[in-house]
């Protein structure tokens, strides 16, 4: 049943891939200007050999079926812009750290915002819940690129606490930042969705019962009302994990980190085709895959679905 | 429980009051949530000062004074945000960039909700093959990495006002169609559209008479809440540097700029900042608002 329907998910989703390649390959084809136009022109035997020996001598739509070939293979193709490198290598060296910024992100946006929710859920409309929900929508409210500045000012500039920015190969001190700014509104987005569910389910029959069984408050919440309530939390992970993984591009350009969003600005820029198109693809597969695994999650939390 | 369809199924020539009860229920209900109606009037000043907010300064948003560069907000000169790097006004620009964001954010929910309603009304009323393929392309376009597509849009089209519409209009109708369409789905059993069509009332005028007037309470709340979202997406463009041109400007532009000169000039980035954050503030309040006043399991 499973592996049957993991794989159908995934054939589901190659016209998708598809139509995606698809949009941002003609997309960034009929920009004007090209790669290798730089402040001076070249000579246009120099043109001719490179166009060449990147076949975009060739008609668009061959091109285009070349390009699909080599995806097929698993080959991005090489980079215009860092003539030395090929796609492939570009996202292995950028993927990591945008994964796990976002990773972590992710992380903590989840652990913080179910919990700010269930307190107050569990305290609902009392001072407590509107102090916790009205920050939520603050959070809400206030952009990452306008968050990341203060928190840079404040505790980089001001207090001189942690730094600015920088990578230094992932350490903690680095990452504290820009995972705050990147959390934060997904935090309070995730506050507000289990808050909402979280009151409904406590006021629901099993609920009442193990109140009457007189199970303590803490196991009422955590144990048996949590694992419903989280459901829409779980749905809404999908589009979020792309997003938080991919929407760093921000964020990385604030703190000046080594990840892939900067490789789709600079890249789309620059007529980077390849990488460019590379960074599409990557980003692609990951909602496909972060789709798939919160519907096995879903039916992991709630046996009354069933894969067909 | 009485909801207004089933009402208007039941008293046909009593439509039209129980039409308007709706809303004034969902009125009456809305004034009692005084967190709501802060934020419509905090959002009403802020649209009239973006509106009418030039005119009490002697600057335009796009004159250079080059003797009062990065000037401090002060009262004296004028300059009531102070100045940026190359000395315009930022009490006009912050109130024009207003204007702008939310131009942006109300003409592309515009666009939104004209293909959403159209869109979901159609797939959720006519069902079957069509309703499967209609809602199979939303799927695959919710699939889609639409920031990127955004960025890629204005990096080849170049930054235009018109393509912003577009495009984030273009994609944030995906979700308003999906509601519409679940909508629709439960107000097709309704009695009163199986009288319409008993009657022979062709579909077209029984989605436009029938379905889209009962659609106005969840699409209302909807629109409040995309609002937001689309001055945010404007924003984040700007940010990138690829939302509106110079000298022209939006909060999300203004917001990038001030964070360039924060250490010595902070109130490039605060007053830009403050208006951006209090206006999606206020949106979302309003629109969680609405949800509350107009959800008809809460009565």
């Amino acid at each position: 049943m499973l592996p049957r329907y993991i794989l159908r998910r995934l054939l589901g989703a190659i016209p998708t891939l598809l139509i995606l390649i698809t949009i941002a390959f003609f997309l960034i084809r009929i920009a004007p200007g090209g790669p290798f136009d730089d402040d001076k022109t070249l000579p246009p035997e120099v043109q001719a050999n490179l166009d060449a020996k990147y076949n975009l001598d060739q008609p668009l739509i061959t091109q285009y079926f070349m390009y699909l070939g080599s995806v097929l293979r698993g080959d991005l193709g090489p980079s215009f812009q860092y003539s030395d490198y090929t796609v492939n290598e570009l996202i292995a060296e950028g993927f990591p750290v945008s994964l796990r910024l976002g990773g972590t992100a992710l992380i903590v946006a989840l652990v913080f915002g179910v919990a700010i929710g269930t307190i107050a859920a569990w305290r609902q409309n009392s001072r407590l819940d509107y102090l916790l929900m009205g920050s939520a929508m603050t959070g809400i409210a206030i952009p990452n690129f306008v968050l990341a500045p203060i928190l840079i000012l404040l505790f980089a500039v001001y207090f001189g606490w942690l730094p600015a920015g920088g990578w230094s190969g992932g350490a903690a001190r680095n990452m504290v930042l820009p995972v705050i700014a990147l959390a934060l509104p997904y935090m309070a987005y995730v506050a507000r969705l289990t808050r909402g569910s979280m009151v409904e389910t406590l006021r629901s029959d099993f609920v009442r019962t193990a109140r009457a069984k007189g199970l303590p408050e803490w196991k009422i919440l955590g144990k048996h009302s949590l694992k419903v309530a989280l459901l829409p939390v779980v749905s809404y992970l999908g589009p979020a994990a792309a997003a938080i993984i991919t929407g760093s591009v921000v964020i990385e350009q604030i703190f000046g980190l080594p990840g892939m969003g900067r490789y789709f600005v600079q890249g789309a820029l620059n007529r980077d085709y390849t990488l460019v198109m590379g960074v599409v693809i990557v980003i692609g597969v990951l909602i496909v895959v972060f789709n798939l695994i919160v519907d096995l999650i879903y039916a992991l939390i709630d046996p009354r679905i069933r894969y067909e | 429980m009485s909801t207004p369809a089933s009402a208007l199924s039941s008293f046909d020539h009593a439509a039209a009051s129980s039409g308007r009860s709706l809303w004034h229920l969902a009125w009456l209900r809305l004034k009692r949530n005084r967190a709501a109606l802060a934020a419509a009037v905090v959002l009403g000043l802020i649209v009239l000062m973006v509106c009418f907010g030039p005119l009490i300064s002697q600057y335009g948003y796009a004159t250079p004074h080059w003797e009062q560069i990065s000037a401090p907000p002060s009262l004296e000169t004028g300059h009531f945000f102070g100045t940026d790097s190359i000395g315009r006004d930022l009490f006009v620009r912050t109130m024009h960039g207003g204007r702008i964001s939310l131009m942006v954010g109300l003409v592309a929910t515009g666009v939104a909700l004209l293909i959403g309603v159209a869109w979901g009304a159609i797939a959720g009323f006519v069902g079957g093959r069509v309703d499967n393929v209609m809602m199979r392309v939303v799927d695959i376009l919710y699939a889609l990495p639409f920031m990127f597509l955004v960025i890629l849009l204005m990096v080849v089209f170049g930054r235009n006002i018109l393509l912003i519409f577009v495009a984030i209009g273009s994609y944030i109708w995906l979700d308003m169609a999906r509601i519409v369409r679940g909508q629709t789905l439960s107000l097709r059993q309704k009695e009163f559209v199986e009288a319409a069509e008993a009657l022979g009332v062709r579909a077209w005028v029984i989605i436009w008479r029938h379905i889209v007037p009962n659609l106005l309470g969840i699409v209302a709340v909807y629109v409040t809440l995309t609002v937001p979202k689309v001055i945010l997406v404007e924003s984040f463009l700007s940010f990138l540097g690829l939302g509106v041109q110079e000298p022209s400007t939006s909060w999300g532009a203004l917001v990038n700029d001030g964070a360039q000169d924060m250490e010595f000039a902070p109130w490039g980035l605060f007053f830009p900042a403050v208006f951006l954050a209090a206006t999606l503030f206020c949106l979302n309040f309003l629109g969680d608002g609405l949800r509350d006043a107009l959800d008809p399991k809460d009565r």
